[in-house]
């Protein structure tokens, strides 16, 4: 085979591997599954960090849940004036 | 942390709409969509008017979540039911499910096209990454991830309505009426939360 027959195939073997994967199909339809949530999942509210928070003077440790729970217990418990006004 | 409620004391709500004002200006709610409004009965009657603050009230046993065709909705770890926007189909079976009128369609158009739902999220956002903008614009702020409570509650002037963890606002509840002796009456919790049968709300509550 000359050069020109192996550039020939060559390019036609990148052809074939480049092209084919666009033939391939992807799954366009989601298939739902009865009773299930079927969308993307949520972070948690304790996962993120206090610092990123505008004007918060609750405090927590970045995914700490237990002290997460307890600043906002504190901010709930603010919800009770009788503590305020005694 | 038992699960977030939100409580409506009828004998303190004095029908203001500081609620429903702070939860548009929170989340940047578009016009003709109310996450939360303030509900009047016997209005004028001397002694017998009262108001009371409804939006979603994340039910324990969500109908939303049970008719919904696409399955777009969830409850959080702390019992908030949010929804995802990307799969809502706008069908509005939630909005005839839900006993509180809480699902808000966005209509747009002349011959009543429908968007997608949009509710109270318990300032919870949704999901998307947590405080950005992406979250934002779908579904509003994220309060809980900045460890704060619900716009409307927190700002609301005479208390009436409070927001939180179930068993926290109950006992503020419970203290309020036990100190003025009348209006124990909790409004939506027995269709929220259980059958007050069941004892799944605070001494004297109806739904």
């Amino acid at each position: 085979m000359n050069k020109a027959g192996k550039v020939a195939l060559a390019c036609a073997a990148l052809a074939v591997a480049v092209g084919l994967p666009a033939c391939g199909e992807r799954e366009q339809v989601i298939v739902y599954k009865q009773g299930k949530y079927q969308g993307k999942p949520d972070a948690k509210p304790w996962e993120s960090d206090p610092s990123a928070s505008l004007y918060t003077s609750s405090k927590w440790t970045a995914g700490d849940k237990t002290s997460w729970e307890s600043a906002v217990k504190t901010r709930n418990l603010s919800q009770n004036e009788y503590n305020r006004v005694q | 942390m038992a699960r977030m409620k939100f409580l409506c004391d009828a004998e303190r709500c004095i029908e203001c709409n500081g609620c429903v004002t702070a939860c548009k200006n929170e989340n940047e709610v578009p016009w003709g969509v109310n996450r939360r409004r303030v509900v009047t009965i016997n209005d004028g009657v001397v002694g017998a008017e009262k108001s009371i603050s409804v939006a979603c009230m994340h039910c324990s046993d969500a109908p939303c979540m049970a008719v919904c065709p696409v399955d777009c909705f969830y409850r959080t770890e702390e019992g908030v039911v949010l929804h995802d926007k990307d799969l809502c189909i706008g069908c509005g079976y939630c909005f005839y499910a839900c006993p509180f009128g809480a699902p808000q369609f966005p209509q747009a158009g002349a011959f009543g096209l429908r968007g997608k739902m949009d509710k109270c999220t318990f300032c919870a956002g949704g999901p998307e990454k947590d405080l950005s903008k992406e979250e934002f614009a779908k579904y509003g702020s994220n309060r809980l991830a900045q460890g704060k409570l619900p716009a409307c509650a927190e700002m609301c002037s005479t208390k009436a309505l409070l927001g939180g963890d179930g068993d926290v606002i109950a006992d503020i509840y419970r203290q309020r009426v036990l100190k003025r002796g009348k209006g124990s009456e909790v409004w939506g919790w027995g269709t929220a939360y259980g059958k007050p049968e069941q004892k799944a709300s605070p001494a004297g509550a109806k739904s």
